[in-house]
């Protein structure tokens, strides 16, 4: 599982080529040797191969790095507080529903940038991360500042076993992240109604539920649907500059835009270090549909996810 | 009766047994690619999985390799063939209907996934995959005619159930999953082994029906 974000679009991803070389002249343009990516680390675990690449002071997490997976997550390490990528950022507009989480659960830890952000936040609250793969743990440990601490604890289990446990227990959270990635997207596992049903089960009255996915099409339909028969609404988020959706959405009905809006303009000032434009998102979460209702609801007796994504 | 009459008192033609051997070989490998699904909901995705899976599949196998190669000797026939099918067929049918009745219990009580799985895997597979099992060695028992082609008739059986297997795996994963229901590719599977124990059945009836000349007592002497 990681975090992940995939520059799909060519032309896009030229733009960002051109504009990330040019970025580096900038900032370091006396020293050429800087421009070269160097593979720091290198390391096979059972689920995937992770390597870790600097190029100047961007140092990125890639996964399966011989297949040509642009999957990936990066630090800045000059300034580690702010968040790379535009996904990254996006996933904190769920503070727009809930301000103020004092339970939250990341499942997948990929760099760490959430949860380390989530942790810098709100220095109280109780943190679970579940991440599969015991190699990211280590990598975001020794390459991406990643630290545990009394309140925030990594538990290495898939999710869906974490969450059904979670939910055998009584355990709530009010803030949910889902960023578990595996294999050329989220798992199927963790993409089904019932799978959703267990996350919904361990949601506080007033929790919220983030979830991060791409907006790649057939696929997308598959997802919308699912996600609207299990919480009847969600806030569809999307940038310009990302190639992900970001699935927001609470147990209670979704609060009216003037609220968004209020609740931005109070936390934006503490979001700044972060980079996270929060005063941008309001704008730009809709429940308007815009995919193909018709599509069949994916159910643990269907999701053959991996292959609908192509089609 | 010499040894050689009583090769051959099957009675079922060498093409139907191959066919089957291609069944079961294609129902084996449908049935363990939808393994991984139908657990994963209790025990996670992939590898941990699959380790079970593929353990208790291997295990089951082995096990009735064994257990049918030993039948084979006594008196080996038509009809105990044709229930191989069947009976593998009735015991899958919990892997329907008590798959979660199975899990829950099991993931309330052991908390390692890694267990967890694995146990799920024997009480829901270890029957009936080692029925299937039985079916390779009672087929070359049914084929072989004498010892001097024994070898050729075990490599043509396991020859075709092996492409069946290639087969069963390429189907299920490739195109069964994205066009039916994991439930219904499983009634599926043992529709096609039930429907194999029939026919194999009905032809095996049929044939002693019309005794052959073989058979007759009073060629016997």
């Amino acid at each position: 599982m990681r975090s992940q974000v995939r520059l799909g679009y060519q032309a896009m991803r030229n733009k960002l080529l051109v504009a990330c070389r040019l970025l580096l002249i900038i900032l370091c343009g006396h020293s050429v040797s800087s421009f070269a990516a160097e593979t720091i680390h290198e390391e096979r675990s059972i689920y995937r191969d992770i390597t870790v690449v600097q190029t100047g002071d961007r140092r990125c997490l890639i996964f399966n790095v011989h297949r040509g997976d642009r999957n990936q997550t990066c630090v800045d390490v000059s300034t580690p507080d702010k968040l790379v990528f535009a996904y990254t950022r996006m996933s904190f507009a769920g503070l727009l529903l809930k301000p103020d989480p004092k339970t939250i659960l990341v499942a997948g830890l990929g760099g760490g940038s959430i949860p380390t952000t989530l942790t810098d936040l709100f220095p109280d609250a109780e943190i679970d991360v579940v991440e599969v793969d015991q190699a990211v743990v280590n990598v975001a440990h020794q390459f991406f500042f990643f630290e545990e601490n009394p309140n925030m604890k990594v538990t290495v289990a898939d999710a869906r076993v974490f969450v059904k446990r979670a939910g055998l227990l009584g355990k709530k959270y009010d803030y949910i992240v889902l960023d578990a990635f595996g294999g050329d997207y989220i798992p199927e596992h963790l993409l089904t109604m019932e799978f959703l049903e267990e996350v919904k089960a361990i949601m506080a009255d007033d929790g919220v539920l983030v979830a991060n996915t791409f907006s790649t099409s057939r696929f997308y339909d598959h997802e919308s649907v699912t996600y609207q028969r299990v919480f009847t609404e969600f806030f569809n988020f999307k940038m310009p500059a990302s190639g992900n959706r970001i699935i927001i959405t609470q147990l209670k009905p979704l609060p009216p835009r003037g609220a968004l809006v209020t609740e931005a303009q109070r936390l934006a000032p503490s979001l700044e270090k972060y980079d996270i434009p929060l005063l941008e998102y309001p704008a730009r979460l809709t429940t308007r549909v815009d995919w193909d209702m018709s599509r069949r609801v994916l159910t643990d007796q269907y999701a053959p996810a991996n292959l609908l994504r192509d089609n | 009766m010499s040894s050689k009459k009583r090769a051959v008192s099957s009675g079922l033609p060498p093409l139907l047994i191959i066919s089957m051997a291609f069944i079961s070989g294609f129902c084996i490998m449908a049935i363990e690619m939808l393994g991984a699904r139908i657990m994963a909901p209790y025990f996670g995705g992939s590898q941990v999985v699959w380790g079970s899976i593929i353990t208790i599949f291997m295990l089951a196998l082995a096990m009735g390799y064994l257990l049918g190669g030993r039948l084979s000797t006594r008196n080996p026939n038509g009809t105990t063939f044709g229930l191989f099918f069947i009976g593998a067929a009735l015991f899958c049918l919990p892997i329907i209907l008590f798959a979660d009745l199975t899990m829950r219990p099991i993931f309330l009580n052991i908390e390692d996934p890694r267990y967890g799985s694995l146990l799920a895997c024997i009480i829901m597979y270890f029957v009936p995959i080692g029925i299937l099992g039985m079916i390779s060695p009672y087929s070359v028992r049914l084929l072989v005619q004498s010892q001097d082609h024994s070898g050729h008739m075990a490599g043509q059986l396991f020859f075709i159930s092996t492409l069946g297997s290639a087969a069963g795996t390429l189907a299920t994963s490739f195109y069964f999953v994205l066009w039916f229901d994991v439930n219904q590719i499983m009634w599926g599977s043992i529709a096609a082994l039930l429907m194999a124990g029939g026919v194999i059945l009905l032809i095996d009836y049929l044939r002693n029906a019309q005794p052959s000349p073989a058979r007759v007592p009073g060629h016997e002497k």
